[in-house]
């Protein structure tokens, strides 16, 4: 058990910054290039941890704050999410409301800390991210009701992400598929938005205009860069451990399968957002809201397909 | 003896303004006593209070009472002494603050009336919540309305004190009145107005129905659930701030206090009483925080958040109502401990936060967010303070707004138990609402907190601002170590609520009561986390400090640009429009502008205005229209007395018509 539980929690810490490598290459590909090495963001990160900082003589404290409150945060949520059907290591009853939660506190402080340097830029990247987060929660919120709904009022700790992602999934799509089926097409849109991907955002934009999560961290460097972008990985990597899970919902009684299947999902999922990034381009900011409420609306859909 | 305490603390806290109307000539002195006087008196409540929470039996009072109907009871049940906390603590604190900020050596006559009623509405709230006969409840209601009008006006030369004053004097009274009409259908049914008498009464009646109507509008206007909050934003934002942390904080919750008392004498009220609670905490929380979003004052943006909070709280309450009405006891006692728990740390928070506006006010003058900027530098201790009190209003853990936020989140996932079909499940979307809630008061917090404190100031004013006297930053920190503390330590609170819950349910509360119970278990769970990550981020720090080569200053990267100024900075206004776009439905903002004409433009004019959609679209106007046409009537016999006469008789033609054609 202890043994599991430290391979999670290992897989969760050092494989994140691989699926953002995965995403470069399948955009490389598309693109007819040979692209980036696949462990290039470990090396970036290894590079600016040992950098010096240069901060803004504007800001304050808080500035400084953002980036190590916004990587505790998602380190925290890490411990509540399980994977590959195993229990987390916190689990009780509505803890994926904590889990959202400490998503939204790391994103406050990121915020906070754009709005710290007086730029402009930076300030329009936070009024676009505080906006496009408060579209995104409830459907984010719909979707986990959905799920506790299906599978998740059994267990020892009914209505916990360990419950509701656990041994009782598999059953659920068989009770619930169709319903599971929406959830999964707008949890990935919701993950889009989130990780500020295409459509929502593109992290590889070199207009501040048009940037939303890159332009509000314009103005870190050093080690509070690589808190930022290992934080970023890892939030991308809860996402893609939720969606695994629940698209790959297999009966499998061993772990090593199971473990398997799972860590396929996640690849899976990068392919995925690569695919999109390479197929569409950015939405236009207006039209971002209309995702959101789409997201919405369609795990609204579903939580009615099921209470029918 | 609780009782007798409590009344000791009632007695020395009403009186408290006496002391500095006794000593105007050593007005330091005059108000230190006050203070002294309010405080000790707040710590014996306090303790009266908490000695009742522990009590096996609620301690009572009945007095003889020469009012007809009326008797002088007073009942100290576990949830009247859950709301004396919030009553006690806050005002305290806020009379602390008052030295610094309203300071009677400076004011004079004008501290002394505010320390005058500062006393009275807080005895009368105390009075309020433990008051078991409804003309006492009546009585001690129209004190404390009538102290919170008077704590409105303080400042009553400005014309729009005034006006917010009078408004909310005629809401409180339309409240009032409504409330008169309650007791008096509860009082004939139960046949006495003593509250003991009124249990059990049943919710099948036909007048039940109409009881709750009035209920919900006698004490919805106090709470200002939308849309009777018409009312809030102006009162709230005219006081002083002390005056409006204890409105905002404290007395609102008068009103929830009273639907959950009034609800409490129905045995199990229809489940379509809570549906309408519940809708309307709804529809409270979302507007209530789409308006706040748009404001540029940041009193009126605090009292608008106000309205969400009470709307969250509400949304408590109506799961509350569900779960007993269907006896739902995990239902009932999770959301009324959720909505209660919510009642103490909105005091909390949204007092905090509203002495940081103060503070604010008092170092650079203004409350126009749009001024200010960069004040973090000059008050490094009210820049972090207030940013405690807005991670907690934002439900954000490991601060007290979550605890409570999740509370209601878990009691609305309760009902996913009930069969499909069921219309009980719609309940549910409390939890995507709350997301809601939560993801638009983050926004409106980052607004708030990041234009006054952060960045560079915007107007000339604010590079002169101070940091405030240690009396002012006293309260604050307490008010910010409790949103802490009942943050990581809710499991301690749940005893508590528990005992409130079932005092009110009268349904097992093992879920919350149990130490090995769900709620145990699920809140030390939060509670670990919650250290957890402040272990995290202070590791981080140090390990940044020990690591990490010393920074480097320089300018803030503005795509190359080599002078940006100040006036560059994105405003609080920029940073809610495309929130504020969406809520374009509720929230009628005015644009005014005046673009850059030629080719050497001199005046550039843009100005947004957000009328409050109730009060100035449809009441102000209809009362206008009214006014109008009762000016044309008046207009027709005035000065001629034939019409007059004419009218007498065409009055006694048609009651006389009237009676022979009825019969």
């Amino acid at each position: 058990m202890i043994l599991r539980t430290s391979l999670q929690l290992a897989i969760f810490l050092l494989l994140p910054p691989l699926l953002l490598g995965v995403i470069n290459r399948v955009k490389a590909i598309f693109a007819g290039r040979r692209g980036l090495p696949l462990l290039q963001l470990y090396f970036d990160l290894w590079k600016l941890l040992r950098k010096g900082t240069v901060i803004s003589r504007t800001t304050s404290w808080v500035f400084r704050a953002g980036p190590v409150v916004g990587l505790a945060a998602v380190l925290c949520a890490g411990l509540l999410l399980s994977t590959a059907g195993q229990p987390a290591v916190v689990a009780f009853q509505g803890d994926f409301v904590l889990f959202a939660g400490l998503l939204a506190l790391g994103r406050f402080f990121t915020a906070l800390a754009a709005l710290d340097t007086g730029s402009a830029f930076e300030g329009m990247g936070a009024a676009r991210e505080v906006t496009f987060a408060s579209l995104a929660e409830p459907a984010l919120f719909v979707c986990l009701v959905v799920i506790a709904r299906a599978g998740g009022g059994g267990g020892l700790d009914p209505f916990s992400l360990s419950s509701m992602l656990g041994p009782a999934l598999p059953g659920a799509w068989d009770q619930a598929g169709s319903a599971i089926v929406l959830v999964v097409i707008a949890l990935f849109g919701v993950a889009l938005a989130e990780n500020a991907r295409i459509p929502v955002d593109d992290p590889n934009t070199h207009l501040e205009l048009t940037m939303i999560h890159e332009v509000m961290v314009l103005d870190h460097s050093g080690p509070d860069l690589a808190f930022i972008e290992y934080g970023a990985a890892l939030k991308l990597f809860l996402f893609g451990a939720l969606l695994s899970r629940l698209a790959f919902a297999f009966a499998v009684p061993s772990f090593l399968a199971q473990e398997t299947i799972f860590l396929g999902g996640v690849l899976l999922f990068a392919v995925l957002v690569g695919l999109v990034e390479s197929l569409m381009a950015r939405l236009r900011m207006h039209r971002v809201p209309q995702l959101l409420v789409g997201a919405s609306v369609l795990s609204l859909f579903a939580l009615v397909l099921e209470l029918r | 003896m609780t009782i007798q305490l409590l009344l000791v603390a009632v007695a020395a806290i009403a009186a408290s303004g006496l002391a500095a109307l006794a000593f105007t000539q050593r007005p330091r002195l005059g108000q230190r006593l006050a203070t002294t006087l309010f405080c000790a008196g707040a710590v014996a409540g306090l303790a009266a209070a908490v000695l009742a929470l522990a009590a096996p039996e609620p301690p009572a009072l009945a007095l003889p009472w020469q009012v007809p109907g009326g008797a002088f009871t007073l009942r100290l049940d576990p949830l009247s002494a859950f709301f004396l906390l919030p009553v006690f603590l806050v005002p305290a604190l806020g009379s602390i603050y008052g030295l610094g900020y309203y300071p009677q050596d400076a004011l004079g006559a004008r501290s002394v009336r505010l320390q005058l009623f500062y006393g009275l509405v807080t005895g009368a709230m105390a009075l309020v919540v433990t008051a078991a006969n409804a003309v006492l409840f009546l009585v001690a209601w129209e004190v404390m309305a009538l102290a919170g009008f008077f704590l409105i006006q303080t400042d009553h030369e400005k014309r729009e004190v005034r006006a917010a004053a009078f408004v909310y004097l005629a809401a409180t009274h339309l409240g009032t009145l409504a409330l008169i009409a309650l007791f008096s259908i509860l009082g004939s049914a139960a046949g006495s107005l003593e509250f003991a008498r009124m249990q059990g009464l049943p919710a099948t009646a036909p007048w039940a129905g109409w009881a709750f109507a009035l209920l919900l509008l006698g004490f919805g206007l106090k709470a200002g659930i939308m849309p009777l909050h018409f009312w809030l934003p102006g009162a709230h934002a005219s006081g002083p701030s002390h005056v409006s942390a204890l409105m905002s904080g404290v007395l609102i919750k008068m009103g929830v206090y009273g639907i959950l008392r009034a609800s409490s004498f129905f045995d199990a009220p229809p489940a379509s009483w809570g549906f309408v609670v519940l809708a309307l905490g709804a529809v409270s929380g979302a507007l209530g925080v789409a308006f706040a979003l748009a404001q540029h004052d940041l009193k009126r943006l605090l009292a608008y958040c106000s309205v969400e909070n009470v709307g969250i709280i509400t949304m408590g309450v109506g799961l509350a109502l569900l779960g007993r009405a269907r006896g739902e006891p995990v239902l009932a006692a999770l959301g009324l401990a959720g909505a209660l728990l919510h009642v103490l740390n909105h005091a909390v928070f949204k007092s905090l936060l509203f002495f940081g506006a103060g503070s604010i006010q008092h170092a650079t003058g203004t409350r126009a967010l749009d001024q200010l900027g960069g004040l973090g530098k000059a008050m490094r201790a009210t820049s972090l303070l207030f940013l405690v009190g807005a991670v907690a209003i934002s439900g954000l853990p490991p601060l007290n707004g979550f605890a409570s936020e999740w509370m209601i989140s878990l009691a609305s996932l309760q009902v996913l138990r009930m069969p499909a079909g069921d219309p009980m499940i719609l309940a549910v979307l409390t939890a995507p609402a709350l997301g809601l809630l939560g993801g638009l008061a983050a926004a409106c917090f980052v607004k708030v907190h990041g234009i006054a404190f952060l960045g560079s100031p915007r107007s000339e004013r604010v590079s002169h601002a101070h940091e405030s006297p240690r009396t002012m930053l006293v309260p604050m920190a307490a008010l910010a170590a409790i949103c802490g503390a009942v943050g990581l330590g809710s499991p301690l609170l749940l005893p508590t609520l528990a005992r409130a819950a079932q005092s009110w349910t009268h349904l097992p509360v093992d879920a919350l009561a149990a130490p090995d119970g769900m709620a145990a278990h699920s809140t030390l769970r939060i509670s670990l986390v919650a250290a957890g990550l402040l272990v995290l981020v202070a590791l981080l720090v140090l390990w940044r400090r020990w690591a990490g080569k010393p920074a480097r200053r320089s300018e803030t990267w503005s795509c190359g640009y080599s002078a940006p100024t100040a006036r560059m900075q994105y405003t609080g206004s920029s940073l809610s429009t495309s929130l504020v776009e969406l809520f374009s439905f509720a929230v009628f903002s005015r644009l005014e502008r005046l673009r850059p004409r030629g080719p050497f433009p001199r005046r550039a004019v843009l100005r947004t205005t957000v009328p409050e959609t109730v009060l100035d679209l449809i009441i102000l106007p209809a009362v206008n229209r009214c006014t109008g046409v009762a000016a044309r009537l008046r207009a027709l016999y005035r000065g001629y007395v034939r019409v007059q006469v004419l009218l007498v008789l065409a009055t006694l033609v048609v009651l006389l018509a009237l009676r022979f054609l009825i019969g």
